[in-house]
């Protein structure tokens, strides 16, 4: 007790040196550092993904020998996913729940120090696996048995990897569900909650239901391994198969887990940019929460073409198509929101409008495999490559990226560089429509996906491919470069930054100081974001 | 602020033990999994009965279904396995015998286990063992050549529309803890696999 009063005596205190950083439990700093880490861990994924379409530029062997090839392809997705999209979600968490829900701090600050600071750890196990005996996992980012069985030393490190990250994301979402159950300002209820709030509310429930089924399922694959037991081990009663169930049940889910929080951030940035509040508040925070709840039964149309029964496709099929109506209503939402609005298009409103349009063409693709018996040409080609690329890259990606542009004012107090900012949103959507687009032709006329080589009927636009995936890895140096240089200094920030941006946040000087909100603001219905 | 604290505290615990929950649910997915497909016969996963459950009376004496034999052998064991006729006509309800040959190409002893399968689905729900090579780890001593022995019932209750099934063998190496492990689940399996 007598603690929290000198703490709150010391207002403006912060620690300093690394023990700032390492002890923090201040939710803008472990934000900040989710963030830089996503970052890092971006362009980690992003130089394995120059790796794999520098081997792919030309058919045939290059550089890299197939082993590394299918390392890199595995590699690749488990960095991206766990390192760069979902840390880069949890950081915008800490550093916008708290201030959108007018909380002094998240609800539990040393769990969010902790579960920030197994990133690193879990990093390091899973990438030290490249020197070892038998090198990195290989077996693609899905861990399938018998096949990921047949990694050498680097096994264990893998399943561990995976345990720290699920734990770490577990903590995560527990804080942040913690956070807003128990500490919104008097008057924010939950249909007041800005909807980047209640993205993340439903995303962290997706993350405590579904991460320790992964947990589980890998945790099988190391006692079979070393344990002797036999969960999908054939030889030993098993079944291979039941993998794939458990891994997709946790699969399926996690694909939301990864888009809710970038639609939240587009919920946000499209009404302050509209100069309207957001159409269909209440059917937005019901989607959301349909998706997710449908979310857990269509894993199994990842495996269409495992030798299910036809009632087991047909049900999962039809699941699969009933996911596009609340996706649709979200989308269809959006747009109404800016029809007739008075429109203005700063780069976080041209990042979110790019995510509105290519969103969906990866959802349509998703539909063209969600049909059962056209999947059987899809599986397991560019086609299925390109469609969750669209989903992940300008559906995910651009989301996270546009929240960067849009909140970096609040953040540092300057605003960043437009002109750079517009240049970095320009490049991108041409450079990964050329990188992805091109995948569905290839795709459909039958290139397999994970395979170092290919025939030479594909040559031609392999190289397109590749010249845009170059531009495309190239021009996310143009982000770090402007947030940079928004950090270093610039036009000075305003409270509100944006004419049309309502909510708790923008009340708070920019940049925020250390502690905010430690008296809880009042919020009524004039106030309220929505 | 304290009471938040504590609220929240509460809120994290409770939360915890849906996590750990389902943690549990994940390893719940495996009974969930073997039981579904025993009762849908998905896997092709047959039964087994004894001698004395199969009732005369209930042979079927006009019908007659085409049972074909597959055998695989997993490269990781070297071994050579062939059935001795690739089919045979059998009558629903009649205890068949079909015979496989199994040879050590190797120069060492070494232990393997068959699992089978039937194909298609729903004939697998009607294919019952009364004995069977699969039931337990085989030996066989290098260069070892053994006959090994299945007896089966096909239901005679199997659908009219059936009139041919595939029974498909794989033998694998059963490694030292999996062939320590197997007998010790020998019990267990054989009601699921037979």
């Amino acid at each position: 007790m007598s603690e929290a009063v000198i703490h709150d005596d010391h207002h403006d205190h912060k620690p300093s040196g690394i023990g700032r950083w390492l002890f923090s439990t201040n939710h803008k700093d472990i934000g900040t550092m989710y963030l830089v880490f996503a970052l890092i861990m971006f362009f980690v994924g992003g130089a394995m993904s120059m790796v794999i379409r520098a081997e792919l530029f030309q058919p045939g062997i290059q550089y890299v020998d197939p082993q590394f090839y299918n390392s890199m392809v595995t590699v690749h997705a488990l960095v991206m996913i766990f390192g760069a999209l979902m840390p880069a979600g949890v950081g915008l968490a800490n550093w916008m729940v708290p201030l959108m829900i007018g909380a002094p701090d998240m609800a539990l600050p040393r769990m969010n120090n902790m579960s920030f600071w197994i990133l690193p750890f879990a990093f390091t196990l899973l990438l030290s696996t490249f020197f070892m005996q038998g090198g990195a996992p290989a077996g693609g980012w899905t861990m399938y048995p018998p096949l990921v069985l047949q990694l050498g030393d680097g096994f264990p490190y893998l399943v561990f990897a995976v345990h720290f990250l699920g734990i770490s994301s577990i903590m995560g979402a527990i804080n942040i569900i913690a956070t807003v159950f128990n500490m919104r300002a008097p008057g924010m209820t939950f249909m007041r909650l800005p909807l980047f709030v209640w993205a993340w509310i439903i995303t962290a429930f997706l993350l405590i239901a579904a991460m320790p089924v992964l947990a589980g399922g890998v945790t099988m694959l190391l006692t079979d391994k070393y344990f002797g037991t036999a969960f999908f081990d054939a030889a030993g009663g098993g079944d291979p198969v039941m993998f794939q169930h458990i891994f997709w049940f946790f699969g399926h889910p996690e694909v939301y887990i990864l888009v809710l929080p970038s639609f939240g951030v587009i919920s946000q940035i499209i009404p302050t940019f509209s100069r309207k509040p957001l159409f269909g508040y209440t059917s937005m925070v019901y989607a959301t929460a349909s998706i997710a709840f449908l979310s857990f039964f269509v894993w199994a149309h990842h495996m269409f073409t495992v030798g299910m029964p036809l009632t087991g496709e047909l049900f999962f099929m039809y699941a699969t198509m009933s996911i596009a109506v609340p996706t649709g209503v979200k989308i269809f939402n959006w747009m109404a929101t800016m029809w007739r609005g008075s429109m203005t298009f700063e780069t976080p409103m041209l990042f979110a409008i790019g995510v509105l349009f290519m969103f969906s063409i990866g959802g349509f693709s998703g539909l063209m495999m969600g049909i059962t018996p056209v999947d059987f040409q899809y599986h397991d080609t560019y086609f299925i490559v390109a469609h969750f690329h669209y989903v992940i890259v300008p559906g995910i990606i651009f989301g996270i990226i546009g929240g960067i542009y849009f909140w970096l004012p609040k953040w540092t107090g300057n605003m960043y560089d437009e002109k750079l900012g517009k240049l970095h949103f320009w490049i991108s959507t041409i450079s990964v429509n050329v990188l992805f687009f091109p995948m569905h032709f290839i795709g459909l006329a039958g290139m397999p996906r994970r395979i170092p080589d290919y025939s030479v009927q594909f040559a031609d636009w392999n190289s397109i491919i590749s010249i845009g995936g170059f531009v495309f890895g190239a021009s996310q140096l143009i982000l770090v470069w402007v947030v940079i240089k928004c950090v270093r200094g610039g036009e000075k920030a305003t409270d509100q930054v944006w004419e049309g941006a309502h909510g708790l946040e923008w009340t708070l000087p920019s940049p925020p100081p250390f502690h905010t909100f430690t008296t809880p603001p009042k919020v009524t219905d004039a106030t309220a974001h929505s | 602020m304290n009471l938040m604290k504590n609220n929240a505290t509460k809120t994290a615990k409770k939360l915890g033990l849906v996590a750990v929950a389902m943690f549990g649910f994940g390893y719940l997915m495996v009974p969930i999994y073997n039981v579904l497909c025993e009762v849908t016969g998905i896997n092709g996963k047959t039964g087994q009965i004894s001698q004395s459950e199969v009732k005369i009376e209930d042979v079927d004496p006009d019908r007659l279904v085409t049972v074909e034999f597959d055998t695989n052998v997993n490269p990781n064991l070297p071994w050579t396995f062939k059935a001795k006729k690739f089919k045979q006509r059998v009558r629903p309800g009649e205890i068949a015998e079909a015979i496989f040959i199994v040879k050590n190409e190797s120069t060492n002893s070494v232990v393997g286990q068959a699992i089978p399968s039937v194909a298609p689905e729903l004939a697998s729900l009607f294919f019952n063992k009364t004995e069977c090579f699969c039931f337990v780890n085989q030996t066989l001593a290098p260069g070892e050549t053994k006959e090994m022995v299945v007896r089966y019932v096909v239901g005679s209750e199997l659908p009219e529309k059936i009139t041919t099934m595939t029974l498909s063998y794989t033998f694998f190496k059963a490694s030292e803890d999996v062939a320590t492990k197997t007998i010790i689940d020998q019990k267990k399996s054989i009601k699921n696999n037979g």
